[in-house]
């Protein structure tokens, strides 16, 4: 766990000196397919299933911020403002019937009772006029319905499941969050690391939406054994999520 | 291999006649007189200087060459002190003197060397270390019985300042030294040293300080370091008088009011006046002052700032002639008797200070605890231009002068590169021709290959050695010993061994790569033969033909004695907020107090009130906009107005995190073997640590330097890097990481100096003058003060190369901006190259044909304006204000780096600082830490005050030259095109170019 935690850290550390390039247009925009069913990523790190008309977010870790500070650190306490400032945004782009958190919503379980009251009021916006679903995360374990929306251990929908932890030997069409999966891309002059999606076609791994919350590198054995020999995430840009090649790949 | 310059020796034997005049014989007790007389040695002129002064209460700045006998002169007024001690008294408590280093390992090298006069003159004196390597048991010991010296690290000064025992430790206080005062002020570790000092003085108001240091550019700024700085009257009026002026005018009239509110002047300070003893302040003044002690006058009217501090406790401490002290300790007082008592002359006429108060009517009574803030004596101090309180200076000058030379190799000298690989052969026979040579090189990853390729043609089998920070500390340690016992004929090295460590009889240097600064130079050269009098001999190998130029520029700066260390900034508002939870770990405190303790510290003289409010309300709740934090506060307000911690944990927190040393993210290097099916085993043997960046750019089966071996990559595995010996005889070397230090702006004028004078060429080797005829014959040499801007063609690009020799990182910045410029002038610029010379930028639209038809001019590309608006928006975006950032959060104590209890339960409580840096630019851009942030980045990461004066400078002298092929000075930059990282700026296209290649794959 130590190990783990320590790689969380250093999010994108990347060196390399910039220069002004060329803008050039975004590629389009490349659905995935898990166990045959189409999904869009989003480089806001949220998977839309348009046939359902769910949206997916994984690792929200609300109240991170203030979770810190009870301990002495005190963060900028605007974490949880601006994860839910990107989550409307994702939201108002597809307008989904279902959202489905995937866990580690909050911080800590209590953290629900810390919302400020602008930052319920925005999540109680957001929840109006659809399903919401809180699936239970090793970090909020029972929100204990401080909050709107459905608690659940899990979600079965179609082909696919979505769980908080991916599990080893799970059947395929497991959608999962809890690992938080960066990658180190290198290219020309460079290398980045962001945000993924870990996928392979049978099961993904969401990467973490929440504002604080950092990334485990790909490489990290916490993925070992989850992914066949066709692993290909999908890495999230800035203005696009870019599926790469194995090649262009780093540990770190 | 020839001298091409050597500077003239001075004759080895005795000092300067000046100097040769007898000590006065009241200065230096008998005791001490007959040690140097027994080792045959005789008192030095700035030794006496040092004692005299501080007899006189007055803190110095001793700047002398390496071997002047720095550490004997500064400690000599605390062993002087100290013997004078009558033997019987019981010793008063706490420490006597502290001695602080910016190394451990100097700490402990320094107390073996005092250890020995202490020992032959049997001085009833205790001497300690405390490290952060010292044993608990004997740290605890030590709080509870202090030695009467302490040798130890700016660290554990702050540490102990921060215990409830401060105030024990520290009242008797007298002398405080410091070591290498040169390379800790210019750091955040002397910021926060400073503060350190500014509170010793509250717990010892009369302590005098000693700087001890290597030649700077402006010794100013090191004594006003070391003395308190007048607090300025902090009132709304924008002329507010200076407090010195306005508290001494005001002095009598408070010291009969006793119940003045906050008394500005301790009631330890006593207005008298005093005759400076020191005759008049000018600068150089090598030989010793008579310790006079400063007359005692009882007219408490005629104060005029010129009172000692306290005459009792320290203008007499140094003397040891005369009788034993009477005790006069009042009834209730704690403290011990000052100076060991020894009555002042004239005695009868002087009281000590606790007595003046009443001597005036003015029933104060004993002070426990801290003295006022501003309590700091009101001796005359000199001042500089700048109204800055001033040290004494003593400058010793002379001493053999090093004879240096720029190695003429017969191989031929490269255009571009940083290995120097054509110089190995002469370098080793320079080993063999010496008893003992530091090769010294600018990064450990030089350090790694030549240390590497040396042995490789070390046919004679030379022990030859390497030292450098990332090796493990063990490994360090047997290559020191070896050196210190003379076992070894070279070490290679990187700047670990620039301190003052005297390990061994070093007889030559060898500098590979060019030197960046002459004042490292200087410091580098003087570990060969530590003795003042004999000449240092050293080789410099420029690697590249733009760093023959900048050798022969040092060596010319070495001739001149100049110097170029880089000026004080401001102190870090990160450090001040460690600093201020510090400070109320140790005791509740008030704003006025505290704000006004901490502007007696030179770095933080201009602080204004609401910068502190603002750093204060930082520590307490973070200091956001959005007021959330109130119940999670670290320090809390009590009724009386103080500030508290809130609870004993953030006291501890506070106690892991203490210092501003911070690494980079560094990865243990772990050697193991290779099971039989390839699989790295367990176990192994850990080598160092290295560079997490680094290991970032290797894919396993990739082979690199460590440690002296070639090892192969394997993997990641619990965070270290599992590497395996490799048979493999040509590793992948690292990119020259450089940068680390950029030249400096004096080399930089020297350079350009050189480049624009034909007559000084033949002064340099063929190859490079040739280069330079070459480069006048195909485009021109610019002048010293002009900017050439060259533009040609190559391949589908075009290219710009400008030469600033600015140093990388101004380029770097001047880079990023003229990029963005181009990109606006629709260019089309791909990418650019900085280096400490030149700077090249390449674009798909023809820049030379837009020069020429103003679309933009040369001067509207380089106009100063860029510095506004385009910097702001490239630096929001840039990864460097998040380094910057890091190192911020860390030392202010926003994040943790370790936090209690966590080595217990394992679980490691870290958060990305890049995440909050994200959050915190997109929510509250004017916090204080993006302020602090900034501000770093730009005086060290970006140079921008540099970049800002050199686009000043060049302002209508800019050359435009238009060619149609590349000129021979734009060589060296264009080959580094490709070996340096560029990447595009929101690094976006990285991503693209990978993305793509999926397609290409797929279409394959």
């Amino acid at each position: 766990m130590r190990d783990m935690a320590a790689a969380f850290d250093g999010f994108d550390f990347a060196g390399g000196f910039a220069a002004a390039a060329a803008p050039r247009p975004a590629p389009p925009e490349t659905p995935m397919r898990i166990a045959g069913t189409e999904l869009l990523p989003t480089p806001d790190g949220a998977l839309w299933w348009a046939a359902e008309r769910m949206l997916v977010v994984a690792d929200l870790h609300f109240e991170k911020g203030s979770t810190f500070a009870r301990r002495g650190q005190l963060l900028p306490p605007y974490d949880t403002g601006d994860t839910l400032a990107r989550l409307s945004r994702v939201v108002e782009r597809f307008a989904p019937r279902v959202v489905v958190a995937l866990g580690d919503s909050f911080h800590e379980s209590d953290a629900a009772g810390r919302l400020l009251p602008q930052h319920a009021a925005m999540l109680a916006d957001l929840q109006r006029g659809r399903e919401w679903i809180w699936i239970a995360g090793n970090h909020d374990p029972a929100i204990g319905g401080r909050v709107g929306g459905a608690e659940m251990a899990e979600l079965r929908a179609g082909p696919l499941r979505f769980v908080h932890e991916p599990r080893q030997g799970a059947p395929q069409g497991e959608i999962a969050g809890h690992l938080h999966p960066v990658v180190r891309v290198v290219g020309k002059g460079g290398s980045v690391r962001r945000r993924c999606f870990a996928q392979d076609g049978r099961r993904a791994v969401l990467p973490a939406f929440g504002a604080y919350a950092g990334g485990l590198s790909l490489f990290h054995r916490a993925f070992a054994g989850l992914f066949s020999t066709e692993l290909k995430p999908f890495v999230c840009g800035r203005d696009a999520v870019y599926a790469i090649a194995r090649a262009n790949l780093r540990a770190d | 291999m020839k001298a091409i310059a050597t500077t003239r020796r001075r004759k080895a034997t005795g000092l300067p006649q000046r100097h040769a005049e007898a000590p006065p014989p009241a200065i230096l007790p008998e005791r001490f007189a007959d040690w140097f007389v027994g080792r045959g040695w005789t008192p030095r002129p700035h030794q006496l200087a040092l004692l005299a002064n501080a007899a006189a209460g007055r803190s110095t700045l001793l700047i002398a060459p390496t071997g002047a006998g720095k550490t004997l002169a500064g400690f000599l007024p605390s062993l002087v002190s100290l013997a004078a001690r009558p033997p019987k008294a019981p010793r008063p408590e706490g420490i006597h003197t502290l001695y602080v280093s910016p190394l451990k390992a100097l700490a402990i090298d320094i107390a073996r060397n005092v250890e020995r006069p202490v020992a032959e003159m049997k001085l009833p004196v205790r001497l300690e270390t405390r490290t952060g390597d010292t044993p608990q048991h004997k740290r605890t010991r030590q709080r509870l019985d202090p030695p009467d010296m302490l040798l130890t690290t700016p660290e554990q000064v702050a540490l102990l300042l921060a215990s409830s025992e401060a105030e024990r430790l520290f009242a008797n206080l007298r002398v405080v030294v410091f070591d290498e005062l040169h390379s800790l002020v210019t750091s955040k570790r002397g910021d926060l040293l400073s503060l350190g000092l500014a509170r010793l003085r509250r717990h010892a108001p009369g302590l005098v300080t000693i700087g001890l240091s290597a030649t700077v550019a402006d010794p100013d700024d090191l004594r006003a370091w070391l003395v308190p700085q007048a607090v300025r009257d902090d009132s709304v009026d924008g002329e507010a008088p200076d407090r010195e002026d306005a508290d001494t005018a005001e002095r009598s009239g408070r010291a009969a009011n006793p119940d003045s509110p906050s008394p500005r002047w301790g009631e330890g300070s006593a207005p008298w006046r005093a005759e400076r003893a020191l005759g008049d302040e000018g600068e150089g003044r090598a030989t010793p002052a008579a310790a006079h002690a400063p007359l005692a006058d009882a007219d408490a009217d005629g104060a005029e700032g010129l009172a000692p501090p306290h005459p009792d406790r320290s203008a007499d401490a140094f003397r040891s002639d005369l009788s034993p002290p009477g005790r006069g300790e009042e009834e209730g007082d704690s403290r011990a008797p000052p100076w060991d008592a020894v009555p002042v002359a004239p005695a009868a006429g002087v009281e000590k200070p606790r007595d003046t108060p009443l001597a005036l009517g003015r029933g104060i009574p004993v002070r426990r605890g801290l003295a006022p803030a501003a309590a700091a004596p009101a001796l005359a101090y000199p001042t500089d231009g700048r109204g800055r309180r001033l040290a004494e200076l003593v400058l010793v000058e002379g001493g053999a002068k090093p004879e240096i030379a720029i190695l003429d190799s017969e191989q031929h000298i490269p255009w571009a590169g940083h290995t120097a690989r054509y110089a190995y052969g002469d370098i080793l026979k320079a080993i063999g021709e010496h008893r003992m040579s530091l090769v010294f090189v600018n990064t450990r990853s030089q350090a790694e290959l030549i240390f590497q390729e040396l042995w490789r043609i070390n046919s004679g089998s030379l022990p030859i050695a390497l030292h450098h920070g990332s090796l493990d500390a063990g490994q360090r340690r047997k290559v020191e010993a070896a050196m210190a016992a003379g076992q070894l004929r070279a070490v290679v090295c990187t700047s670990t061994l620039d301190l003052g460590i005297d390990w061994g009889d070093v007889d030559l240097v060898i500098n590979v790569g060019a030197p960046k600064g002459a004042s490292r130079l200087a410091q580098r050269i003087g570990r060969a033969n530590h003795r003042l009098d004999e000449p240092s001999q050293a080789i410099l190998v420029p690697a590249n033909r733009f760093e023959v130029l900048e050798c022969r520029a040092a060596l010319d700066a070495n001739y001149l004695g100049a110097q170029d260390t880089p000026p004080i900034r401001p102190g870090g508002l990160d450090v001040l907020a460690q600093h201020v939870l510090g400070m109320a770990t140790a005791a509740p405190f008030t704003f006025e107090e505290l704000f006004d303790e901490i502007r007696t510290a030179s770095p933080y003289r201009d602080v204004d009130r609401e910068t502190f409010e603002r750093v204060v309300d930082f520590v307490a709740t973070g200091g956001y906009a959005l007021r959330s934090y109130e119940r999670y506060a670290k320090i809390r307000k009590d009724k009386d107005g103080r500030w508290r911690v809130a609870n004993p944990r953030i006291a501890q927190q506070y106690r892991l995190n203490v210092g501003t040393i911070l690494e980079a993210p560094l990865l243990n290097v772990r050697m193991t073997r290779m099971s039989r099916n390839s699989v790295p085993l367990r176990g192994g043997r850990v080598l160092g640590k290295i560079e997490e960046y680094f290991i970032e750019t290797l894919a396993p089966g990739d082979t690199f330097l460590f440690a002296g071996q070639i090892l192969a990559f394997g993997g990641i595995r619990d965070n270290e890097v599992i590497a395996t010996r490799t048979k493999d005889d040509t590793p992948k070397i690292p990119i020259y990481a450089g940068g680390k230090f950029p030249l400096t702006t004096y080399l930089a004028k020297g350079v350009r100096a050189l480049v624009a004078d034909p007559a000084e060429w033949h002064r340099l080797p063929d190859t490079v003058a040739d280069w330079l005829r070459l480069q006048q014959e195909r485009s021109l040499l610019p002048g010293t003060d002009q900017l050439l801007v060259e533009t040609f063609p190559r391949g589908n690009r075009t290219y710009l190369v400008a030469y600033p020799f600015e140093g990388r990182l101004a380029h770097q910045t001047l880079g990023m901006l003229l990029t963005r410029r181009l990109e606006r002038a629709h260019l089309k610029p791909m990418g650019f190259v900085a280096s400490d010379y030149a700077l090249g930028v390449w674009a798909l639209g023809d820049i030379g044909a837009a020069f020429a038809a103003g679309t933009p001019t040369v001067d509207e590309l380089f106009d100063r304006d860029m510095l506004g608006d385009d910097l702001e928006a490239w630096l929001a975006e840039s990864y460097l204000l998040k380094r910057t950032f890091r190192n911020t959060a860390l030392i202010s104590g926003l994040v943790e780096r370790r936090s209690p209890g966590q080595e217990k339960s394992g679980r490691q409580v870290t958060v990305s600082t890049d995440l909050v840096y994200d959050v915190l630019r997109r929510h509250e851009p004017d916090h204080i830490l993006m302020r602090a942030t900034w501000t770093d980045a730009a005086a060290g990461l970006l140079d921008v005050r540099r970049l800002s004066d050199m686009l000043s400078r060049i302002s209508g002298r800019i050359i435009h030259k238009r060619l149609d092929r590349i000129s021979p000075l734009a060589v060296p930059v264009m080959l580094d095109i490709g070996k340096e990282s560029v990447g595009g700026e929101a690094r976006e296209d990285i991503l693209r170019d990978a993305a793509e290649d999926i397609i290409r794959e797929a279409m394959e």
